[in-house]
């Protein structure tokens, strides 16, 4: 059921060497997948663009260790956070934190989602409007007109 | 009716706001080189730190920079811009006129030492930091890195790139003298 | 000699670009028919010298002629053959080149199979593509020419990287620019239109193929992007909202916009404003991100300005193809009248709702990628914008979209019952809801997220079905009838719905993301490990010399409950070039799941650090892309879009002019 097609994709490509490394993990699994979550979170400040957990250059394995060691020291996830944002800036930050210079960022999607719905809701009264608006009523010279050219007809 | 007019113009408004952005960023691109990332530890307290020496020489401790102001180098043996920033770290150690502390960073000391045996020692003296942990407190992101203490102990510039003759003398020396001023 | 002749046809294109820029604009405005149909021949010189100019770069790197100077950076006379070739797109003179290329061979197509079109509309359209391919001649011919020569010829090039070797790599730039580049026809029609003053169906059933051509190709684009990242990079991603990534997202969801809002002028005439506006901003959009990402403004502008010249003229080029369409919008725009009226609750109504959706998500990866270049050059620091923060606002938006693909179809033009169509959905609801229970069952609530996507993809494929089978009467009418109906419909019809199934495949193969499983282990010949219900058997490591690297390369025996079902090798190799070891992962795939293996470091004892992954319906992702693509393909092949036949035999039974 499960080898529909036995394909063997051998793929090869140039990758880095592997991230986190078995030597690096906690023995504590809950706190291994806390260390694993926070460095996922993390640049990796010598790469291009790749988190902590998933780059092997060497300051990401010492940050990686470090971190471990923050947690089994008893800090929080937050603490954690902090401490490398001490050294290192909000850039070691993937989630841009919420913060006074950020709401624009964090916001402003739903905002323009919310000003462009405003603004479809308005076009689309305006159009039934438009269409619904019946004609004003004969006005008594245009009824006498009217009567006129009836007359006129027979 | 007008603000219907106004609401069309709206797409050409955004664009010209993103034009003057991509163009602040041209400008701004040329006045300074935006790879380099701004440094955290600018204005906060050097961390507290007591570093071996290499071989028998006494290493140096946070306290001994207090009251002065001095510079930092992070170098190591196998660092090729190290070796190209050596001669400017030197000309800098003697223009300065301010004590100039090297840290070894995750080195060996026997190269460490052969290393600076063999281009000369700029430093007063040199700790070493096998694990890399006074740089990440520091906040490097490789070697070289120079620092400059001032005399209450705050980092008040923190180049993470090779000396260049420009940031010597249009940068460091200048700050020096302020600092030394206060 | 060759390279000579190619750089002569590059600038003997450039003045025939102007040409076209100018003259069939002027015959449209005046009316003038022998100016107007220059616009034909032009577009049609124009690819073939453009063709023999990619040709003679080519020539150049088949036969390693190191004289030039982008082939003595980028190629390497030991390369195979086959990357010789791709190559000539590898780098940034070679890729400007092949979008030239793109970009006349769709000017060439619009003059040749658009002969029914009304001569001024065509006389236009043609106009805006010679203005695009003029300025981005002159940039190929002022800044990044890759004719030049190098004298003396260095014996040997550097372009050795086996990185670059890829064929994923090498083939998805092609898809990409087809993409790309697709949409400035569909740009060049919304300049045209607004230029004339008017958008009617006709010109919108004129749109639709070339929108629906280039927005194939850039699905396909993407995919096979994202495909080769998760092949490459050792540890299965396959998105990273990466910036380069992200520029070619942002015109391929505002392009989906624009396929959908030209529907809705074709059958109703409605929503012209917005087709034109979206037209322009896919376009737009392209061109922002192809000038972002190869001038490195993304990572840094430091690139960018390396060459201030380059750097100005982008900018300048940026300003005038997108700000001055932008201000004829401004004044033309207000003038188009309205079409058909309807109500909020209706198919236009669900198809506003789809723009909306789709504009507000590319502008939120804009200011996601754009934020930190931003936030530099106002001087406020360096900030990280991740996935994090795209996970966080991105798939919250595409939710409500996702939720009304099934429903949209099933809702009358001008006024929709949705209670009906709720009805008529209730059992592809039945359908989601049983999804959402059986996965519930077995998965932990930590998965939460990902059960509620695996019942949205079922509400979306169910849904798509039940349409179909409301179409055709399934079980309502005798079955002859309903195979009679199945088989008349229009292609287009099955073009939507296979499109949409795809759509619900790729969502459910980002759900089951959710659910892979990772094993990092040291291990040692003859040792096991267990993951996901398989068994992973390393027999051997042993040591292996390619042409240009030695490698360690391990056997692994996958097997699930003692049967075989692969043999897998992954490499950890290192290029006599670079010094840096580089893994080759090694992938079993049987299109339900991958398992993936990456071999890591040895620690010298014997022991080696390996990398188990075990990702359910992950290729389900790239397959959903393709439907998606398929999908495209089967609409464009509906004979109504072969408008060109039927106003041509219209034209011979009588004398009327065209619409």
């Amino acid at each position: 059921m499960r080898a529909l097609l036995g394909l063997l994709l051998a793929a090869w490509t140039a990758s880095a060497a592997l991230a986190v490394e078995p030597g690096e993990r906690l023995d504590d699994p809950a706190l291994e997948a806390r260390a694993r979550a926070i460095s996922a979170e993390l640049r990796c400040l010598v790469c291009q663009n790749q988190s902590l957990d998933d780059s092997n250059a060497e300051l990401a394995h010492d940050l990686r260790v470090l971190i471990r060691e923050r947690l089994k020291a008893g800090d929080s996830d937050e603490q954690v956070r902090q401490y490398l944002v001490r050294r290192y800036g909000d850039f070691i930050l993937l989630k841009p934190p919420l913060q006074p210079d950020t709401y624009l960022l964090w916001f402003g999607p739903f905002a323009l989602l919310l000003l462009g719905a405003a603004g479809v809701a308005l076009y689309l009264r305006r159009r039934g409007r438009a269409a619904e608006t019946p004609p004003a009523p004969l006005t008594p010279e245009e009824r006498r007109k009217l009567a006129k050219l009836l007359a006129e007809d027979r | 009716m007008p603000l219907r007019r106004l609401l069309f113009l709206l797409p050409a408004a955004a664009f010209a706001g993103l034009l003057g952005y991509f163009v602040a960023a041209l400008l701004n691109a040329e006045r300074r080189d935006p790879s380099e990332l701004p440094s955290a530890m600018l204005d906060q307290p050097a961390p507290d730190f007591a570093l071996e020496g290499l071989g028998d020489k006494p290493g140096f401790a946070r306290g001994d920079l207090a009251g002065q102001v001095v510079l930092v180098n992070f170098f190591a043996s196998w660092c090729l811009p190290c070796k190209a920033e050596h001669p400017l770290l030197t000309r800098l150690a003697a223009a300065a006129g301010v004590p100039l502390y090297g840290v070894d960073y995750k080195d060996k000391p026997a190269d460490a030492e052969r290393f600076l045996g063999q281009y000369g020692s700029p430093f007063r003296a040199v700790g070493v930091d096998p694990g890399g942990r006074l740089g990440i407190d520091f906040g490097i992101t490789g070697v070289p890195e120079t620092f400059l203490i001032d005399k209450s102990g705050k980092i008040r510039f923190h180049r993470a790139q090779p000396l260049t003759p420009e940031a010597i003398d249009k940068e460091i020396l200048p700050l020096i003298r302020a600092l030394q001023q206060s | 000699m060759i390279a000579e002749l190619g750089h002569f046809a590059l600038a003997l294109a450039l003045m025939l670009a102007l040409v076209q820029s100018v003259a069939p604009l002027i015959g449209a405005q005046r009316g003038h028919p022998g100016l107007m149909a220059l616009g034909g021949g032009t577009a049609i010189a124009q690819f073939a010298l453009v063709a023999l100019a990619f040709a003679a770069l080519a020539h150049a790197y088949v036969t390693s002629d190191f004289s030039l100077a982008t082939v003595a950076e980028n190629s390497h006379s030991t390369k195979p053959l086959l990357y010789k070739i791709t190559g000539v797109w590898g780098n940034h003179e070679g890729s400007m080149v092949l979008w030239v290329l793109i970009l006349t061979l769709f000017g060439a197509a619009v003059a040749w199979f658009g002969t029914a079109l009304p001569p001024d509309l065509r006389a236009r359209v043609l106009s805006v593509q010679g203005m695009i391919g003029a300025a981005f001649l002159a940039f190929i011919l002022f800044t990044s020419n890759p004719f030049l020569r190098l004298s003396p010829a260095p014996p040997d090039g550097q372009g050795m990287n086996p990185v670059l070797q890829d064929i994923g790599l090498a083939i998805h730039p092609p898809f990409l620019y087809l993409g790309y580049v697709g949409f400035s026809v569909a740009f060049a029609f919304a300049v045209a239109a607004l230029i004339e003053g008017r958008v009617d169906a006709a010109w919108a059933r004129w749109v639709r193929p070339w929108t629906l051509a280039a927005w194939c190709a850039l699905t396909v684009g993407i995919a096979l992007g994202s495909w080769w990242a998760y092949y490459t990079l050792g540890w299965g991603g396959w998105w990273y909202w990466d910036p380069v990534e992200n520029a070619s997202f942002m015109p391929w969801l505002v392009g989906t916009a624009l396929l959908h809002s030209a529907v809705v002028v074709e059958k109703r005439d409605a929503l012209k404003t917005w087709t034109i506006l979206l037209a322009i901003l896919t376009f737009a959009l392209s061109l922002v991100g192809t000038f972002l990402v190869r001038s490195g403004v993304l990572i840094s502008v430091h690139a960018f300005a390396v060459d201030p010249a380059r750097g100005a003229f982008i900018l300048v080029l940026l300003a005038v193809a997108i700000g001055a369409p932008l201000i004829l919008y401004a004044i033309r725009a207000p003038g188009f009248q309205g079409g058909g009226i309807f109500a909020p609750i209706s198919r236009e109504g669900a198809l506003i709702l789809n723009n909306l959706l789709l504009t507000v998500a590319a502008s939120t990866v804009f200011f996601g990628t754009l934020w930190p270049l931003f936030l530099d050059a106002m001087g406020g620091g360096k900030l990280s914008v991740g996935f994090p923060f795209f996970n966080w606002t991105f798939v919250p938006l595409m939710v409500p979209l996702l939720l009304a693909i099934p429903l949209g179809p099933l809702l009358g033009w001008k006024r929709g019952d949705l209670l009906s169509a709720m009805q008529r959905l209730s059992v592809a609801a039945g359908a989601a809801l049983v999804a959402a229970i059986a996965v519930a069952a077995v998965a932990s609530p930590a998965h939460a997220l990902a059960t509620a996507g695996l019942a949205l993809a079922a509400w979306i494929g169910a849904g798509s079905l039940a349409e179909w089978a409301e179409r055709v009467q399934l079980l309502r009418l005798p079955l002859p009838t309903t195979l009679a109906r199945a088989r008349q419909l229009p292609r287009s019809a099955y073009g939507m719905t296979l499109a949409h199934l795809g759509v619900a495949v790729t969502v459910a193969g980002i759900a089951a993301s959710a659910w892979e499983q990772e094993r990092i282990e040291i291990m040692h010949p003859g040792e096991s490990l267990a993951i996901a219900g398989y068994e992973a058997r390393l027999d051997k490591v042993e040591p292996v010399e390619g042409p240009n690297y030695t490698a360690d390369r391990a056997t692994f025996r996958v097997t699930r409950d003692g049967a075989l079902v692969a043999t897998m090798r992954p490499e950890r190799r290192l290029f006599t070039v670079q010094r840096m070891p580089t893994t080759f992962t090694a992938i079993h795939s049987d299109l339900l799941s991958d398992f993936y293996l990456v071999l890591g470091e040895g620690d010298g004892k014997g022991g080696w650090t390996v990398r188990i992954y075990q990702k359910p319906l992950v290729p389900w992702i790239w397959l959903g892309c393709m439907a998606m693509a398929l999908g495209g393909l089967v609409s464009l092949s509906d004979r109504r879009w072969r408008v060109g036949s039927a106003v041509r035999s219209r034209r011979a039974a009588a004398a009327a002019p065209g619409d």
